[in-house]
């Protein structure tokens, strides 16, 4: 209850006050953090009011006297406003700028993408301070992807109201892609996974065993030559004289393999995701 | 004169009791019976009231005197004579309790006698019928069950290796810092999409893709709009899909919508969700011998068997199967349960029916086994 009325005192003041506004002395703008002195003309005591964003206070004060205002109170930048009633109440208004780059906010998009893909990974970093307030001045961030030992891009750009922003192209290796966006000593680290694209070339081979034909890939790549990450499915289909047999097999260290359940002659194919593997003919048992 | 009515009462109340007992209607439900005596079973003095018998002993779970009504005794011991009924490994028919049956004779001579029988079941995916064919023969005065070897797979004590794959999720707290751990979802996608109307309504069905490079949990949801934009509306995939999906792995999928024909809908909206959750590459499962087959009825069933590849027991299997026709159109999507679990490298059969105006245009199918799996669901 007592901020809103201590607001509505303020704003009462506040339509009272615009005729007497240059009788305060403050600075055009502050820097968030720091402190802030403002005089005030006159003689005797005052009621001292400050508006700003996320604060609201109220002091008694001796008129002429310079009014400290603390850096605590400070913290968040935008506009302020000074309101002193005495007789009658005068106001004024400063801004505070968000302080020197503290942190980097960094956004990089996708966490996965395949390789060699052109515009795929794209980042956008926004300078903080130390007080949460979004850096709006022009600051020069550093933008490096490395895959490996391998430099991919190395570039800066300046923030535009608050935020600098990159696009590029992934590697042709998979593997972790290291992002970084540097301002001086503080710098935002994240990673995409690169990941091998569809698989290229399956071949098939097979042999018959005691329970049927055992069948597996060769290491599955890319066509890049990227290993073909471990768990994707490789669907086999055995076709024995109108009778089919199927078994989606994960790939385990490069290489799918299954059992299929077939005695007479067999075709046997493979497929992982839109790519076919060759046929293999499996005479009978 | 006024013991008359008292008479009349307990006279009625024991005739009562002895219809109630002798009387079992051998499809009537049993309620709040889970075991006990039927001490006034009738003597089986034909084939279909000794297998009645033995069906209503095992629907009160009486097993030993429904064990008694077998002919071999000796062949099959009672445990797994009771298995058979029970289930073991915590299949669906350990879940499952016989509701009814029908019997119906194939074949009776003096001695033997050929019956088959409809049993109905009610399991927690919903009612299952059995079909089963049951051999009689006559002792004496009276007629016996002549019980099937069990065909329960017995696997031996065996060190399976296995390269074991999973996937595990991290995820960051709440006090991460801002886009540090953020992991996009999984991406799939839906490569086919039928409307149609079917008896009981209209159904939405066809494929989804995991295109990813990590497992996928998915679930397709659709909404039916009318001309107005309205929603009449909005059901998902439920268990008619393989939620699962391993990376380039393909499910067929189905949405139901009961009592709601396509001449009233407008438009579909189709939704599908992935997640990226924690998911094991274990245990493969071949589906062997698919084939399509008329049952006993002349209905198109596909048939096949499941093959457990790993090393650890499914217990309840789940086949999918998408059926395309000529143009590889995804004609329908079936289903059906496993109820027995697959052991360790061993097999079981499974069957799928194919609705009757849909088989004749049926020319080829993919099947997928969802699989439910104590401690990893």
């Amino acid at each position: 209850m007592r901020p809103l009325l201590r607001y509505g005192v303020v704003c009462l003041a506040l339509s009272l006050a615009p005729a007497w506004a240059q009788d305060i002395t403050a600075p055009k703008s502050a820097v968030a953090g720091e402190q802030v002195t403002l005089s005030i003309a006159g003689s005797g005591k005052a009621t001292f009011y400050l508006i700003g964003p996320g604060i609201s206070n109220t002091h008694e004060i001796n008129l002429g006297e310079e009014i400290k205002l603390r850096g605590d109170v400070l913290r968040t930048a935008g506009d302020y406003q000074v309101v002193v009633c005495g007789d009658p109440c005068k106001s004024a208004t400063f801004y505070v700028m968000p302080a020197k780059p503290f942190s980097i906010s960094f956004l990089v998009h996708p966490s996965r993408v395949p390789v060699s893909q052109s515009d795929a990974v794209s980042g956008v970093a926004f300078p903080f301070d130390q007080f949460h307030n979004l850096v709006l001045a022009p600051v020069p961030i550093s933008f490096q992807l490395a895959s490996g030992k391998a430099s991919l891009l190395n570039k800066t750009e300046t923030t535009k109201s608050g935020a600098a922003w990159f696009r590029t192209a992934s590697s042709k290796s998979a593997g972790p892609l290291q992002v970084t966006a540097a301002f001086q000593d503080i710098s935002a680290k994240r990673v995409v996974q690169q990941v091998a694209s569809e698989p290229c070339n399956l071949r098939l081979t097979g042999q018959r065993n005691a329970t049927g034909i055992l069948v597996q890939t060769e290491p599955v790549h890319d066509c890049s030559g990227n290993p073909v990450p471990d768990g994707t499915i490789v669907s086999f289909t055995a076709n024995a004289g109108g009778v089919k047999s199927t078994v989606d097999a994960p790939i385990k260290k490069g290489i799918a393999r299954a059992q299929m359940d077939a005695n007479g002659a067999a075709v046997i194919s493979g497929a992982s995701g839109v790519v076919m593997g060759n046929e293999l003919h499996m005479g009978a048992k | 004169m006024r013991l008359i009515l008292p008479i009349v009462l307990a006279a009625v109340t024991v005739v009562l009791i002895a219809v109630a007992l002798t009387s079992a209607n051998a499809t009537g439900k049993t309620v709040g019976i889970s075991a006990g005596s039927s001490f006034l079973t009738p003597k089986p003095t034909t084939p279909d009231q000794a297998l009645s018998n033995l069906l209503l002993n095992a629907k009160r779970r009486n097993w030993d005197e429904a064990f008694n009504s077998v002919s071999n005794a000796q062949s099959p011991n009672k445990k797994s004579f009771i298995q058979d009924w029970t289930g073991s490994y915590g299949s669906l028919r350990a879940f499952s309790a016989l509701e009814g049956y029908d019997i119906r004779p194939l074949h009776i001579t003096n001695d033997e006698a050929q019956m088959r029988v409809r049993l109905h079941w009610t399991t927690p995916v919903g009612p299952i019928e059995d079909v089963r064919d049951f051999r009689l023969a006559r002792e004496g005065e009276i007629w016996k069950t002549v019980w099937p070897k069990s065909d329960m797979p017995i696997v031996p004590s065996q060190v399976i290796p296995v390269t074991y794959l999973r996937w595990d999720l991290v995820s960051g707290g709440s006090d991460d810092e801002w886009g540090a751990k953020n992991i996009d979802a999984p991406r799939v996608r839906i490569v086919s999409m039928n409307p149609l109307d079917f008896a009981e309504g209209a159904v939405v069905l066809g494929e989804v893709v995991n295109e990813d490079t990590i497992p996928a949990f998915v679930n397709v949801t659709a909404t039916l709009v009318d001309g107005s934009g309205n929603a009449i509306d909005e059901e998902t995939s439920f268990d008619k899909i393989d939620h699962i999906l391993l990376p380039k792995q393909v499910t067929p999928y189905r949405i139901d919508f009961p009592k709601v024909k396509f001449k009233d809908v407008k438009n579909v909206r189709m939704n599908i969700k992935a997640t990226l959750v924690p998911a094991s590459a274990d245990p493969v499962i071949g589906v062997m011998n698919q084939k399509v087959d008329p049952d006993y009825q002349g209905k198109a069933v596909l048939r096949g068997d499941l093959f457990n590849e790993s090393g650890q027991t499914v217990n309840i299997p789940h086949v999918i199967a998408s059926l395309y026709d000529n143009n590889g159109k995804v004609l329908w999507v079936a289903d059906g349960y496993v109820e027995r679990a697959l052991l360790p490298q061993t097999s079981a059969p499974f069957s799928i029916e194919i609705p009757k105006n849909m088989a004749s245009k049926v020319q080829n199918f993919h099947v997928v086994v969802n699989q439910y799996s104590m401690g990893r669901n």
